[in-house]
C-alpha cells in the first residue's frame, strides 16, 4: 500500500469512529433546569389569580453577569391608606430557590418603587408579583438573557 | 456587626415620597459554591430587613440567596415632620446590623 493511500484511508476510518462518538455525547449542561413555579405562585397568592400587567420591569435584556442585575420594579397604583401595594414578591424559575426576595410596602411608603440586585442562575424569565390590599394580585413577567449564570460551580 | 450604609436626601418635602438607599456589606453565601477543599460552604445571607421613619414602619424585605452579594436597596418612604430613617437587618446566623441617617422636613 501506497503511503498516500494509507493516510486517507486510516483518516477517514478515524473520522467514522470518533465523530459519532462526539456527536452523541450529550451537550454540556449550562443552566439549572427550569423549575414549574406555579405552587410557588399558588401559595404566594392563596389561589387567587393574578392580573397580568400593571407592573414596570426593568431588567437589561443581556445580563453579562448572573452573580450581579440590576432590576427595578414599578408598580403602577396608588398608596391610599385604604388601597396600597402591600407585597412585591420577586421569582426566578431557573434559580435552585426560586422566590428571591419579597419587599413588604406601606401606605407610608409613598410609592410602590423598588430597585435591587439579584442573582440568576441562567437565561430565564423572571416573574413579578405585586400584592395589593385586599388579596388582589398582580404579575408581570421579563425576560433576561444571561450569559454567565450564578450558582454554578467556579471551578467547571 | 454586619457593615452597612444608607442614603437619604438631606432636605424633603412634607408627605412626599424621597428615595432610600441601602447598602450591606455581607457576602451573601448561596449555600451551593464549594471552597478550594472541596468542600460545601455553608449559607449565611442576611434574611430579613427593616425600614422605620419615625419608629414607622415604611418598608421590610425578607432576602433569599437570590440577592446579589453586598445586598443594595432603593425604595421610597414619605415623612410628614423631621425625624430619622433607621435600618436593621439580621442574617440567618443571627448577627444584626443597623444604620440610619436624620432629615428634616421643609
Amino acid at each position: 500500500m501506497k503511503r498516500r493511500d494509507f493516510l486517507t484511508r486510516s483518516g477517514l476510518a478515524a473520522t467514522t469512529v470518533v465523530l459519532p462518538v462526539l456527536a452523541q455525547q450529550p451537550p454540556p449542561q449550562r443552566f439549572q433546569p427550569v423549575q414549574d413555579i406555579a405552587p410557588l405562585l399558588a401559595q404566594l397568592t392563596g389561589g387567587a389569580t393574578p392580573q397580568q400587567g400593571g407592573i414596570e420591569v426593568q431588567l437589561p435584556a443581556i445580563a453579562e453577569n448572573g452573580n450581579s442585575v440590576p432590576m427595578r420594579i414599578k408598580v403602577d397604583h396608588v398608596m391610599a391608606p385604604d388601597d396600597y401595594v402591600a407585597a412585591i414578591h420577586i421569582v426566578a424559575e431557573r434559580n435552585p430557590r426560586p422566590l428571591v426576595a419579597s419587599f413588604h410596602l406601606h401606605p407610608a411608603s409613598g410609592r410602590a418603587e423598588v430597585s435591587t440586585r439579584v442573582r440568576l442562575a441562567g437565561t430565564q424569565k423572571v416573574t413579578v408579583l405585586a400584592e395589593l390590599s385586599g388579596k388582589r394580585f398582580l404579575m408581570t413577567q421579563a425576560d433576561v438573557l444571561v450569559t454567565a449564570a450564578a450558582c454554578l460551580d467556579e471551578s467547571m | 456587626m454586619i457593615l452597612g450604609r444608607i442614603q437619604v436626601p438631606p432636605n424633603v418635602r412634607k408627605g412626599e415620597p424621597f428615595e432610600v438607599r441601602i447598602l450591606v456589606q455581607h457576602p451573601m453565601e448561596t449555600g451551593y459554591r464549594r471552597d478550594l477543599n472541596g468542600q460545601a460552604i455553608p449559607l449565611h445571607i442576611v434574611d430579613r430587613l427593616v425600614c422605620r421613619v419615625g419608629g414607622v414602619e415604611v418598608f421590610s424585605a425578607e432576602l433569599g440567596s437570590g440577592i446579589a452579594a453586598n445586598p443594595y436597596m432603593a425604595f421610597y418612604a414619605m415623612a410628614d415632620a423631621s425625624g430619622e430613617v433607621e435600618v436593621e437587618w439580621k442574617d440567618n446566623r443571627g448577627e444584626t446590623g443597623r444604620v440610619s441617617a436624620k432629615f428634616s422636613v421643609a
